[in-house]
């Protein structure tokens, strides 16, 4: 660690992967809801256990971005950060009111949350993923706004690189885009068409250069390949993320009551954004196969690659599955939806910011570049094990979205939605045994901090010749 | 023996393909966008041959003729730019690019001519398949031009102001070969939707 503010990132990171432990905790119990519905019930109803599940997701993402950004600006500015104290002071901001939500989410039902917080003076709430009261979104704008002005105020006065521009462009993009979440028109075709705006442009647009720029950060330190190399990837990566990723916001817009050309547009360019998803994987393996120093920190390298190809297994190919307009017809909002966001998200978000995490975690908690032998072993098998019950979880959800498509859309005689589900329980099932698996692995994670702390660092070796 | 031409002439020391390999897959990636967009339409044509061609009628062959003239004429420019910096004659090479850029603006000009002559005919993406077709093809196209005029004016700027030379120049051909791309695509896009009936 080579500025002393990038430490406030510790913070954050450690808030990410709280948030993170909860959010799979409730993801068992949705997930078990689908085989016992009445589980829990009436403490904690699937539709709150749904909420919770993917809006504790999108914060402890957001933490770990801003987290990122705090680690790698000041590093990249090649100044201290502009104030670590507003970043502290956001960072409570941004607890409290993650935790007040969800706890709001959990003690009252939510058409008292709803009065509770005023949503009638400026209605937001009731929209899949932007369920926050009004007052938690305008809280969110704050810390965005502080957020971008302390990061800004790095870059601005420091060293320019193309990492922090693009990680820049992102986090902009990203607060700015967030803005459409208090645009609730009563057409119900426009609420969809701007909803997106949030939903889609976050993951398939500026998160990606997020991803890209944390990504690309982790190869320059790792591999000590050529800034310039690395840069030059990262332009035509984000380039083509924001060709496909953009118009590709129509493979939304198929059914919900927008022109017909969408169906065009959405086929033609979310078809393709699989492809900076695999220029990223090329990227990947390049650096590390040109790579000038075997970093100690094999762990940090291991989440950057797994990062690389997850990402374009879970948001390429998986999307491409079920994008075009002709499949999507029958696809749309089964489990074949509900596969894709799975891997997806692990693969493009939650694994970049275990990136970073792996890589920055321990410089500031006191090591030279990487933990222990016996940490980095226990952080691998981690990695594995959650990384491979993603990709069961994944498989069992297509299956389990396939038959549903099937007996439900497209045989000869339809059959209702509930007795569908009853049909594809086994693979319920069998998606929760591999979520049991995934908390295994969390909770391996977690417990690599504690491991080893006393053991010797693994030793920097500084070779200079490359293996290939 | 007769005299070699500047690209023959260093063909031995020539990198395969020219300019950055990154770049190199970007226009791959672009080309499959548009395959893929080309590909749809003309799968579409054959289910509605007889509205594409009514249609395709009242398009300006014309002015398409002239932007396809203005498109080759400029990757001559870019073609005597980077011949013209493995020279070392980088002030020249900086008049062709301007050159190159001045043949684009001309595309855009013409090319916008023809976009506020169908829209003031009420033509729009929602009005028919065909002009669906034409106008996404051609918008996104033009998308294009642009983003290559940006490249080849960026190229022209920091050529004068001295940023390459014979040795190293690998930006100028990375810049051309993009620009060549947008060429080629119009080179397919010209025939298959103004002319093909």
């Amino acid at each position: 660690m080579q500025y002393q503010s990038q430490s406030v990132a510790k913070l954050y990171f450690v808030a990410a992967i709280g948030l993170f432990v909860g959010q799979i905790l409730f993801g068992l119990i949705l997930g078990l809801q689908y085989v016992i519905g009445d589980f829990l019930f009436p403490a904690i109803p699937f539709n709150v256990a749904r909420m919770v599940h993917t809006n504790l997701l999108i914060v402890w993402l957001l933490f770990g971005f801003m987290g990122a950004a705090y680690y790698l600006v000041p590093e990249e500015a090649e100044r201290e950060l502009f104030s670590p104290g507003l970043a502290k002071l956001l960072f409570w901001v941004f607890l409290i009111a993650g935790a007040l939500t969800v706890l709001g989410y959990l003690l009252v039902p939510y058409s008292s949350l709803a009065d509770l917080t005023g949503n009638d003076l400026l209605p937001t709430m009731g929209r899949e993923f932007l369920e926050q009261p009004t007052i938690t979104k305008l809280g969110i704008v704050v810390v965005a706004l502080g957020f971008l002005f302390n990061i800004g105020m790095t870059i601005l006065s420091g060293r320019k690189t193309v990492v922090n521009l693009v990680l820049l462009i992102g986090l902009v993009g990203l607060a700015v885009l967030f803005l459409f979440s208090f645009y609730n028109p009563d057409n119900l075709v426009n609420d969809k068409y701007y909803w997106w705006w949030v939903v889609h442009l976050w993951v398939e647009g500026v998160w990606e250069l997020i991803l890209g720029s944390i990504l690309a950060f982790v190869l320059i330190k790792t591999t000590g390949v050529d800034r310039e190399v690395i840069e030059k990837w990262l332009y035509v990566i984000i380039a083509m993320t924001l060709i496909t990723g953009i118009v590709g916001t129509g493979h939304h817009y198929y059914w919900i009551g927008t022109p017909e050309y969408w169906q065009w547009w959405g086929s033609v360019f979310s078809a393709m954004e699989p492809i900076p998803f695999f220029m990223m994987t090329v990227f990947a393996f390049n650096m590390v196969n040109r790579r000038r120093r075997n970093h100690p920190n094999q762990a940090a390298v291991l989440w950057a690659l797994g990062t690389a190809v997850m990402a374009f297994l879970g948001a390429g190919v998986w999307g491409f599955l079920h994008t075009l307009a002709p499949v999507n017809y029958y696809t749309h909002g089964s489990q074949i939806t509900a596969a894709h966001g799975h891997m997806a998200f692990y693969g493009a978000y939650v694994m970049v910011v275990l990136t970073i995490i792996s890589y920055a975690m321990p410089m500031m908690r006191g090591r030279q570049a990487a933990n222990s032998n016996r940490s980095q072993v226990l952080e691998m098998w981690s990695f594995w094990l959650m990384t491979v019950s993603i990709v069961f979880i994944t498989l069992f959800l297509t299956g389990a979205g396939i038959l549903q498509v099937y007996l439900q859309r497209f045989s000869e005689n339809p059959m209702p939605f509930m007795m569908v589900q009853e049909k594809i329980s086994l693979f319920y099932w069998l998606r929760e045994i591999a979520g049991l698996v995934f908390l295994v692995g969390l909770v391996l994670y977690v417990a690599s901090f504690f491991v080893g702390s006393k053991d010797p660092e693994v030793a920097v070796e500084q070779a200079a010749s490359p293996t290939a | 023996m007769r005299q070699l031409n500047p690209l023959e002439r260093q063909g031995e020391a020539l990198r395969y393909p020219p300019g950055d390999l990154a770049v190199w897959i970007f226009i791959l990636a672009e080309l499959s966008v548009f395959a893929i967009f080309f590909a749809a339409y003309a799968f579409t044509r054959m289910q509605h041959v007889a509205l594409f061609d009514q249609y395709q009628a009242t398009l300006d062959r014309t002015s398409a003729l002239y932007n396809t003239l203005a498109l080759i004429t400029a990757s001559y420019f870019v073609v005597r730019a980077v011949a013209a910096i493995r020279e070392n004659r980088a002030a020249q090479s900086r008049n062709w690019l301007w050159a190159g850029v001045g043949m684009g603006l001309l595309f855009l000009v013409i090319k916008g001519a023809e976009y506020a002559h169908h829209f003031a005919e009420g033509v729009r993406l929602s009005t028919n398949t065909f002009y669906m077709f034409y106008l996404s093809l051609t918008f996104f196209h033009f998308m294009h031009v642009i983003l290559g005029i940006i490249v080849l004016a960026v190229l022209a700027v920091r050529t004068g102001q001295g940023h390459y030379d014979a040795a190293s120049h690998t930006d100028i051909e990375s810049g051309a070969s993009y620009w060549h791309m947008v060429d080629l695509v119009w080179l397919i896009l010209f025939p298959l939707v103004y002319v093909m009936h």
